[in-house]
């Protein structure tokens, strides 16, 4: 039996599990949840030392050799990706145990979640492009349910324009793939990767590729298309913040990107500097136009939500520089703002929960009140921000060393100048929130959020200080995985049908 | 080639009828008419004059079939279809329900 298809099969089964059980007893929703992303874990971990040894596995759905059938393609990167979401799950599902006490309905927000766990486990793991297109509907379906889960005005509103440019970005992916059929006659993403090498540098080649650029900067809230993110997140439930903001932005623009860019299309930057110089381009109009954005917010997660925007184009700027450092920065700075976005919104969700608002005129003098919460946004913080022991320096360093080697001094000076407007923004929260002294009602986080945060906060810490190994197991051979390039489509041909 | 770029012509007046029309409800009409000019994209792709439905009943018939993939690929995108317009009509019913309008003009408490 293999492990692989378990990723997307244990949520989906207990996505439709959870209605009925929760009919019956109501806290097994949140117990089904966690415990599936927690099992997630440890099989994502098991899929990471696997592919220590085998560069791709490759399962077969319904044994349909490569080309006819579908296929999960499970590389490093993947297992990266799949590690990297389930621990937002788990953290996620910890948190919402006592912060989704206060809706109706939680079973319908546990099998949202799970829905969209799923969908991001498959987009992870597939090796065919239609299989990837579905996957993205799925995750992205549910989360337009899940930031319209509070149904109140605001929320509805976020929603609509959520879906409005979501489906406008999946629609024009679908579209894509129609004009990639039609040429190819194949949607396996090994065999389109040989096929499109025929006609590289035809009109088609090119168009194809902006549809899909297009699609996923929507999907991946890159600055010209940003418009629907800073509407969703505060909208959304805490925890959801947390795994929109985390992951979902990386799973559906970035990976993609990614994935589509170096390894079905086999671009490098040195055969097309064009193509990473408009990465390079988008990534610091989103850093540069959302961190300025960010330092003029009163909101606690519309000020982090434009962070997360913000930080989004860090990592693009990675994979625009595209040589070793700068994919491997961009790698690690998935990790370290995924952890670090995912924790900065589970204090906000933690805040509103005990006060009710989440306005930073009126909030003040919850550090004293709220230890733990202070304390984890300060380590999220400087996480975000890039202070040295913390993983977020280390991605940084990475991007910025990548930046100096590709010959960009420039846009390293860049870089540094403008990850110092990250200081700025978070500091307003801190300076507000936790240093002002004030009077505010606010009672202490309850068990479950606060084990939740220290979680991600120790997560931090020890992947900062232990970042050798982590870049040595984890982030290289992901780095690895993406640069091979067009030795993908040889891994997945030439791939082991071994029990895994 | 006339009805490939008819396909596409469908798909911009879609995407029109989103980018410009105030009513949500048109909106709604413009998404799923960009729906329709996919499918139909698809399903044109994979068809060819005079062909047969791909069902093999003896080994000697000879292979003048219609290719089935982009029909499978259609009825799975004709059921996502499905779930977003009907998630999107839903949410634009509540959204009629607070604010009593379909305007998006009217419709503006968040910034963007």
């Amino acid at each position: 039996m293999s492990f692989i298809p378990m990723f997307f099969a244990l949520p989906l089964i207990s996505a439709f599990l959870i209605p009925i059980l929760g009919k019956i007893y109501k806290p097994l929703a949140w117990l089904v949840s966690t415990v599936v992303s927690l099992v997630l874990f440890i099989l994502a971990l098991y899929g990471i030392a696997v592919t220590q040894q085998l560069p791709m596995i490759v399962y077969k759905m319904g044994n349909w050799p490569p080309p006819l059938g579908i296929v999960m393609a499970f590389d490093s990167f993947s297992a990266f990706m799949v590690l990297i979401i389930s621990i937002i799950v788990f953290t996620g599902s910890l948190f919402s145990f006592r912060y989704m006490s206060n809706y109706t309905g939680q079973w319908k927000f546990y099998t949202l979640f799970m829905l969209m766990t799923a969908g991001m486990m498959g987009i992870c793991i597939t090796g065919d492009l239609f299989n990837m297109f579905v996957f993205l509907e799925i995750a992205a379906i549910s989360s337009y349910a899940l930031v319209a889960f509070g149904v109140g005005a605001e929320e509805l509103e976020a929603s609509f324009k959520y879906i409005v440019m979501g489906e406008i970005g999946g629609l024009t992916f679908l579209l894509a793939i129609a004009f990639i059929y039609a040429k190819t006659s194949t949607l396996n993403l090994a065999d389109i990767s040989t096929s499109l090498q025929v006609i590289r540098h035809t009109t088609f080649f090119w168009m194809t590729l902006g549809m899909m650029l297009f699609a996923f900067s929507i999907k991946a809230a890159l600055v010209p298309f940003h418009s629907w993110l800073p509407d969703a997140y505060p909208a959304a439930p805490a925890p959801i913040s947390s795994l929109l903001a985390g992951i979902c932005t990386k799973v559906f623009g970035i990976y993609t990107t990614a994935r589509i860019v170096f390894n079905v299309f086999g671009l490098t930057r040195a055969n097309e500097p064009m193509v990473f110089n408009i990465l390079i381009g988008l990534g610091l109009l989103s850093i540069a136009f959302a961190g300025l954005t960010a330092l003029n917010q009163n909101d606690y997660k519309r000020l982090l939500a434009y962070s997360s925007i913000s930080q989004v184009g860090f990592i693009m700027l990675g994979f625009g520089i595209g040589n070793y450092y700068g994919v491997v920065g961009a790698i690690l700075y998935i990790l370290a703002h995924g952890l670090a976005k995912g924790l900065l919104f589970l204090t906000s969700g933690s805040v509103v929960h005990a006060t009710g608002t989440r306005d930073l005129q009126k909030l003040a003098g919850l550090g004293e009140r709220m230890p733990t919460t202070a304390w984890s946004f300060r380590i999220g913080a400087l996480s975000v921000i890039g202070l040295p022991p913390l993983v977020g320096f280390f991605a940084k360093l990475l991007i910025i060393m990548g930046a100096i080697k590709a010959g960009f001094i420039w846009l390293a000076i860049i870089a540094i100048v403008l990850s110092v407007l990250s200081l700025a923004y978070l500091l307003r929260i801190e300076n507000s929130v936790f240093m002002k002294k004030g009077k505010i009602d606010a009672k202490k986080a309850p068990f479950t959020m606060r084990i939740a945060m220290v979680f991600l906060v120790v997560l931090i810490v020890l992947l900062g200080i232990g970042f050798q190994p982590i870049i040595d197991f984890i982030v290289g051979p992901a780095a690895h995985a993406l640069l091979r390039g067009l030795e993908y489509s040889h891994l997945v041909f030439g791939s082991f049908t071994t029990n895994f | 080639m006339i009805v490939f770029a008819s396909c596409i012509i469908l798909f911009l007046i879609g995407l029109y009828a989103i980018v410009t029309k105030r009513n949500l409800i048109k909106i709604a009409i413009g998404f799923v008419l960009i729906e329709y000019a996919i499918n139909l994209f698809f399903a044109l792709v994979g068809f060819k004059r005079g062909a047969l439905a791909p069902i093999i009943t003896q080994l000697d018939t000879p292979h003048n079939f219609v290719d089935p993939i982009p029909q499978a690929l259609v009825l799975t995108a004709i059921v996502i279809a499905l779930g977003t317009t009907a998630l999107m009509l839903t949410i634009i019913l509540r959204i009629y329900s607070r604010y009593k309008t379909f305007d998006i003009a009217e419709i503006k408490k968040l910034k963007g």
